[in-house]
């Protein structure tokens, strides 16, 4: 495509110096830890008086995390909370993308809208997840005006005590919370993804459709959702691996105990244990697994981002 | 015309079904934006409300303890101040590296050619999705070799390479930097460097500019590697790290009045900012993604 003459050549061991940067920064920071953590995997340290004694300790370590460290009970934690947000987030979001695209509703006040629905992204998640906290708490303002509702509707006599609900006590309202609040934080950002996505479909096939007579119904899940579908697998795989990545949330929420019974204790959760008392053997074979997990699901992406691009293209 | 004499046609035949339907979005969008605000709301009523009066019970109306309750947040045993100050020196500093040498990255394969070019580009793309936290070990363990314990150096150098970036700020310069403005410059004799500096970053200012916004905020919301780097000196943590220890000590005996002013604190100037820049914000996302 480009053509190069004699003269630009030389100017090409440029492209080799301007990449030193990203080179030498990937490498120190992100290559050799990554060869590190793979190598401690294998092995075992522990105290022994004041030396702290390391040994090769094969495939220990991943038998380990699989007996002992409840790494499928931990995934499953994980995933379970990513589900229940993520189902409520990506219809949400398919449904305002769809009637802030839609030319036939004209909705006023879009730029309002979207400012305010993003805003939850840019919140820093240990402040959000702390505000949670505080506001479910047994004597915080959501228990406050429970208590009101059912006095007002006599629920409780008169003179009845309130007893509060302890939201942290249950697994399904931590489960619930921590979903609550990814959902919120990521919901805005999904819809303007997939609102890019509507609007770079071509309006003539819209305008046909409404010609021959069918209802915006039909329009969104005969056109819409089938020419959106690679954008919906790529939003709901960033999702994944975003999901799997679940930490501040949940470990400020419970303050890292992943209560009620470990139920909301995430896989990034545990591998911060690991990491706070310096138990590297397990904690590698822990990261190591996430890596495999989320290079797969990252090649996925790649497949589908290639996909896209084509379908742009043509 | 032809065609818009066809959509009014169409439109003449569904005008209740879509003025009802129009009603129903705002609704659904309004108590959608309530969910979003409420919570905010909240925190900045009872920022402003006695410890016992957010005992008693829950207020839509402020109270006027907003300056006490901030004074105690501030002067209380977590350096909030400081914290926040660390914050803004780490979070700009990762958002002037990141932007400054992704781009230089992004030119470096979009302006040369050179025989490993494909195979570099194809790798950063492969690492994108890779998150910080499966190599956090082997970094702690760098970090502790290196001794920078407690040094804002391993938050803030890495981001020089961040493959995302790098993507969003290739794609813009495929569609705005001409190559035959950059044969132009060396015809004028302009070295790499010169024109990189002077010609190339100025044309980026743009997509540079909704990318440091981005690394800015997901700096300042960091939480995981800071928390495990920043371990000791209570004088050099970071916000989230202090409003995390907010919620490791007793929390039953905390004055309420100061847990909701410290919350606030933090979260309220990133909310000022977010309002003032929303529009290249939000705009600067659906360009990225459209590309992307």
């Amino acid at each position: 495509m480009k053509k190069k003459n004699r003269s630009v050549v030389s100017y090409n061991k440029w492209g080799y110096i301007f990449l030193i940067p990203f080179t030498v920064t990937f490498i120190i920071f992100q290559l050799i830890p990554l060869v590190s953590t793979v190598v401690n995997s294998f092995y075992i340290n522990y105290r022994d008086g004041l030396e702290t004694v390391v040994k090769f300790n094969g495939v220990q370590n991943y038998v380990k995390i699989f007996t002992e460290d409840h790494v499928l009970r931990n995934f499953g934690n994980t995933m379970i909370m990513w589900i229940m947000g993520f189902i409520p987030q990506i219809v949400i979001s398919l449904l305002f993308a769809a009637w802030f695209s839609d030319p036939s509703l004209r909705l006023k006040g879009q730029r309002f809208f979207k400012t305010v629905i993003y805003l939850p992204n840019l919140i820093m998640a240990a402040a959000f997840s702390m505000l949670f906290f505080t506001l479910f708490a047994q004597e915080g303002p959501v228990n406050n005006i429970m208590e009101s509702i059912q006095r007002l509707f006599g629920v409780l006599k008169e003179g009845e005590a309130y007893t509060p609900y302890d939201f942290m006590a249950h697994t399904g309202s931590v489960r619930g919370l921590v979903a609550l609040m990814n959902c919120l934080m990521w919901f805005g950002n999904t819809t303007i993804l997939l609102l890019a996505g509507m609007m770079g479909i071509d309006t003539s096939l819209f305008e046909a459709a409404e010609v021959d007579g069918a209802t915006s119904n039909q329009i969104f899940w005969r056109i819409t959702l089938p020419i959106l579908r690679p954008i919906l697998i790529y939003v709901m795989i960033t999702s994944l691996i975003g999901g799997l990545q679940m930490f501040d949330v949940p470990q400020i929420l419970t303050n890292g105990s992943g209560q009620p019974n470990n139920t909301s204790m995430t896989l990034i959760m545990q591998l911060k244990a690991h990491l706070y008392s310096k138990n590297y053997g397990v904690g590698g074979a822990l990261s190591v697994i996430l890596f495999f997990i989320t290079g797969i699901l990252s090649l996925i992406v790649f497949k589908f981002n290639g996909r896209t691009d084509e379908y742009g293209k043509a | 015309m032809a065609k818009n004499i066809q959509v009014n046609i169409v439109e003449e035949k569904t005008k209740g079904g879509v003025k009802s339907r129009r009603l129903v979005a705002y609704i659904v969008l309004g108590i959608t934006c309530f969910f979003c605000l409420i919570w905010f709301y909240v925190l900045l009523i009872n920022a402003t409300r006695y410890h016992g009066e957010i005992k008693s019970g829950f207020s839509a109306l402020p109270s006027s303890y907003l300056f006490y309750n901030l004074k105690n947040a501030l002067t209380g045993t977590k350096p909030i101040l400081q914290g926040m100050i660390n914050s803004v020196i780490i979070s700009t500093c990762t958002a002037v590296l990141c932007v400054y040498f992704s781009a230089m990255t992004a030119y470096a394969i979009h302006a040369y050619n050179f025989r490993l070019k494909k195979l570099i580009f194809t790798f950063i793309l492969a690492i994108m999705m890779i998150p910080t936290q499966v190599t956090a070990l082997g970094f702690l363990q760098l970090v502790d070799n290196m001794k920078l314990n407690d040094s804002f150096i391993p938050l803030i150098v890495p981001s020089i390479a961040s493959p995302i970036v790098f993507f969003y700020i290739k794609q813009y310069m495929e569609s705005s930097l001409p190559h035959e403005l950059l044969e132009a410059a060396r015809i004028d004799g302009a070295g790499e460097i010169r024109i990189y500096n002077t010609i190339v970053l100025p044309l980026m200012v743009p997509a540079m500019a909704v990318q440091a916004i981005f690394s800015f905020v997901s700096s300042w919301n960091n939480y995981f590697i800071p928390a495990l780097v920043l371990t000791k000196d209570d004088k050099k943590k970071t916000l989230p790290i202090l409003i995390a220890e907010l919620r490791n000590t007793d929390y039953a005996n905390n004055d309420l009045g100061k847990v909701y002013a410290t919350i606030a604190f933090s979260i309220f100037p990133v909310i000022v900012i977010y309002l003032i820049l929303s529009k290249y914000i939000v705009g600067g996302l659906a360009a990225g993604s459209v590309k992307g």
